[in-house]
């Protein structure tokens, strides 16, 4: 994946997403959910791939193991997105899902946070987002 | 139940329609919401003691769901009102986003089939109907009613199918799935003749909870096992109605088996037959292998989807069940719901599809759905 | 009998009835003695096989004066002679299990796993059994195990599909501890202490009904015993389903599968999938009365079934599953191969003992 086929898209500004909200944004024509998680950004893909639920409406929830039935270990708050429909797990850092990680994932895609007086220097695709140089951006990567 | 019996799909008696969800679940905001169709003596009632059955929580049913209301987390109204309480917003996110040209009306909440005071049960049915009536098909013709009825006491149950009879936009009959005998027990066979005579199929949609354990070795103690079992008690729940000779006696009865998977259906013909020889001295009133009737009284719905290993799977289920006793459910607005365009994994011919979207809906509802 | 001409037949589910309590008496001790002929307790035998329903025996296999299965020279003319069986596991279906007061239920059980140990283990060195034990307490059920497991011969233990409490439940585990410690697997054959209705919808009118509707009885219990973490905590353990029928295995694997997929957090000791779980742990004894009739149709779902070291070949002596001399009908001969011996040794380290 070379680096100058890659553009970074301005999606969000930084404090228009709650703390564990999401947004949907699109980028290229691709729907992408976008959630904030303690002060970080992740975005995936916002189809679901095993039934087409749109992921940015799921919950977050933390990963949930256990090394001993009736032992329920709580890690990584919030940092998995349990889909809308059929309640299917995804890690929002990397899409996979819980079940199926290596044959069943949602896209991730990477993301960033820039100052508005960086953006204002490009080479980023903020046509239809009004960028202010007093505020902090979400940006998305993408091919 | 074979492959070699396939029968091709009904012919379209209306072009128009190309998609039936044969399981949509409307619900009220508020048991106020049947106010205008209830009398004071109920509504008092309801307000006092509240509905009663046979379980421990005032409002709860006795497993939680997987999610609050049974819900898809994007089917919530923005007032906070219950997924499923919104006609605007149905018809928003699912009979247009979907193309749905009919909609089976399946109101599970409030529950009213298996209210254990049986007049307060009568009076919940009645006034759900006529909610049904004026608030969803009156306002939205894709939509089509349920007649709800309390099945324990048939005699109130077979004036009601009479009384909604005569109204317009029911399409069938619903009955709790499970009652406090099985289904095919004597104590319901009037109403199934009532329901015959009407010409209305019986649309069988997992509910109800009789006091029995939903499994036969126990309560079990997960949501995880509970969703299976009461799935699993519509295989009980078709079991009786043969065995019991329903479909002998009634060779009309159309039973639509709703929201129970399908990958069940041939292994359960196969077991049938595969104990009729042991057991035909005990079922004399038989006269045809439990095979043929469940092939030729019972359709299943899609929802939820059964989802195979390998995707060709799915088609031997469904050359075994027969491609003509399958419809389409999207069961709307609930976590576990169908997308039509996401729910199947095979490639399927375009009569296969119309059987399954709309054809075989119209072979069995007919006139009542146009 | 095409395929079973190799040597070594083990056949994994044979009934031996108990002609009476009569028959049991000697081996209570003399207080239950007392109590058992002061009370009349008698006619203990299972609801879901009364002795004269057609399923319960083959008519060929009846005789007249005597209960099908209760007599070793019966047994061995008709099944061990007939077939070829090297080795056959004796559960002995009756009502132990079932009696409301565990006291009395674990003295018919001990004086059960007594008269089968003396009256046809004792007699046939082909036969081996499974060991019934008072389900109705933990305590003395696992007792039950302790006294018997020393004698080799016991070589698993026998579970009704149908108790107060669903088998994943956690007052059950220290039955599978004993179990696993000892090497013995579980067996779960159709039959209920009736402790609820046999369908979640109530009371059927029909023995006919209650037999089709066991696969649900079964499935659930495959259900309670993997949510509970039966599986993750006892990894040595095997479970056996004794005239469970197969054809039921696609559907739940799939309905299970799908629906860990959307509820795993609930139970999330539970790592694999249940189809997974099944494949792994789970053993099916083998008679083909809930399969398809069509051969092509057979096929695709022993398919869908997957894998072939699933199933454990069984007469179900005297019960009436199957016509003739030949109890492979229906099968795949490779599938058949391995349900023959391979996978019963594999299933029972006991069995591997003394073959």
């Amino acid at each position: 994946m070379s680096a100058a086929v890659m553009t970074r898209h301005v999606v969000a500004k930084v404090g228009e997403i709650p703390e564990k909200g999401s947004k949907l944004v699109k980028v290229k024509g691709r729907p992408i959910a976008l959630f904030h998680v303690d002060g970080e950004y992740f975005a995936i893909s916002n189809t679901c791939p095993h039934a087409g639920g749109s992921l940015c409406h799921g919950k977050l929830i933390g990963l949930i193991r256990s090394s001993e039935p009736g032992v329920y270990e709580r890690t990584r708050p919030f940092e998995m997105l349990q889909c809308p429909w059929h309640g299917w797990e995804f890690d929002i850092r990397t899409g996979q899902s819980y079940c199926d990680p290596d044959s069943i994932k949602a896209r991730s895609y990477a993301v960033t946070v820039k100052d508005g007086a960086e953006l204002a220097e490009g080479p980023f695709v903020a046509e239809t987002f009004p960028v202010s140089i007093e505020d902090q951006y979400v940006l998305i990567e993408m091919k | 139940m074979s492959s070699s019996t396939l029968q091709a799909p009904a012919k379209p008696k209306d072009a128009a329609i190309k998609l039936v969800d044969c399981d949509i679940h409307p619900t009220v905001r508020s048991l106020k919401d049947l106010h205008p169709y209830m009398s004071a003596r109920w509504r008092e009632h309801l307000d006092t003691f509240g509905q009663r059955f046979r379980q421990a929580f005032v409002a709860s049913t006795a497993f939680p769901k997987a999610t609050p209301q049974l819900a898809r987390r994007d089917a919530w109204p923005e007032d906070g009102s219950p997924p499923g309480s919104d006609l605007a917003m149905m018809q928003r996110q699912h009979l247009d986003a979907n193309g749905i040209d009919r909609g089976m009306l399946f109101p599970l909440f409030p529950r009213a089939l298996d209210e254990r005071n049986i007049e307060c049960a009568h009076a919940v049915c009645r006034a759900i109907n006529d909610w049904q009536v004026a608030e969803w098909i009156e306002p939205e013709p894709r939509l089509k009613g349920t007649i709800t009825v309390m099945a324990e006491d048939a005699d109130g149950a077979v004036a009601e199918i009479e009384r909604c009879a005569k109204l317009k936009g029911f399409a069938q009959v619903a009955l709790v799935t499970r009652p406090i005998e099985p289904l095919g027990r004597k104590r319901y066979w009037r109403i199934y003749e009532a329901a015959v005579h009407h010409g209305f199929p019986l649309g069988l949609h997992n509910s109800g909870n009789n006091g029995h354990a939903v499994t036969a070795g126990g309560s079990p103690s997960f949501y995880f096992e509970e969703h299976q079992a009461v799935s699993m008690s519509l295989h009980a729940m078709a079991t009786s109605f043969i065995l019991e000779g329903v479909p002998e006696r009634l060779p009309e009865l159309k039973i639509v088996v709703v929201e129970g998977g399908f990958a069940w259906a041939a292994p359960l013909a196969w077991r049938m037959d595969g104990l009729f020889d042991r057991f035909r001295s005990e079922v004399p009133h038989l006269k045809m292998k439990p095979s043929e009737y469940l092939r030729r009284n019972f359709w299943w719905t899609t929802q939820p989807m059964e989802e195979p290993e390998k995707p060709e799977q799915l088609r031997q289920t469904l050359d075994w069940m027969g491609w003509d006793r399958i419809v389409f459910a999207s069961d709307y607005p609930h976590w576990d719901s169908d997308d039509p365009r996401h729910a199947f994994k095979i490639r399927m011919s375009e009569a296969e599809k119309r059987g399954i979207f709309a054809g075989n809906a119209e072979a069995i509802y007919g006139e009542r759905l146009a | 009998m095409g395929h079973i001409a190799a040597t070594g037949l083990i056949d994994c589910d044979i009934h031996p009835a108990v002609p009476g309590m009569k028959a049991l008496l000697p081996y209570f001790d003399v207080h239950w003695q007392e109590v058992i002929d002061a009370r009349g307790v008698d006619g203990l035998d299972l609801a879901y096989y009364p002795p004269n329903a057609p399923v319960s025996a083959r008519p060929d296999w009846r005789v007249p004066g005597r209960k099908a299965g209760s007599t070793l020279a019966d047994m061995q003319a008709q099944a061990l002679d007939a077939f070829g069986i090297s080795r056959g596991i004796l559960n002995c279906l009756y009502g132990g299990p079932a009696m409301y007061s565990a006291d009395l239920g674990a003295a018919i059980c001990c004086a059960t796993n007594a008269w089968v140990a003396a009256e046809w283990l004792d007699q046939d060195d082909r036969l081996r059994a499974s060991i019934v034990i008072p389900v109705q307490n933990t305590e003395l059920a696992v007792d039950e195990i302790e006294r018997w497991a020393p004698d080799r011969r016991f070589v698993q233990i026998l579970l009704l599909g149908a108790h107060e409490s669903l088998l994943g439940q956690r007052e059950h585990w220290p039955i599978y501890k004993a179990a696993e410690k000892h090497g013995l697997p579980i067996a779960i054959h159709a039959g209920s202490a009736m402790r609820h209705a046999p369908t979640a919808n109530g009371w059927p009118s029909t023995l006919y009904e209650d037999h089709v509707s066991f696969a649900q009885t079964f499935q659930s219990q495959l259900l309670s015993l993997i949510a509970e973490g039966v599986f993750t905590k006892f990894p040595a353990l095997r479970v056996v389903l004794l005239e469970s029928g197969i054809s039921w295995l696609p559907s739940f694997f799939w309905r299970g599968t799908k629906m860990w997929r959307g509820m795993r957090k609930e139970i999330p000791w539970v790592d694999a999938s249940p189809a997974a779980i099944v494949r792994d742990r789970v053993r099916f004894s083998l008679q083909t009365w809930d399969l398809p009739p069509d051969p092509a149709q057979l096929d695709q779902l022993l398919e869908q079934i997957g894998g072939d070291d699933n199933f454990l070949f069984s007469t179900y002596y005297p019960h009436w599953r199957f016509d003739g001399d030949d109890p492979s009908r229906g099968l795949r001969p490779a599938l058949l191969g391995k349900a023959m011996r391979e996978t019963p040794l594999a299933t029972y380290p006991r069995l591997k003992e003394t073959v």
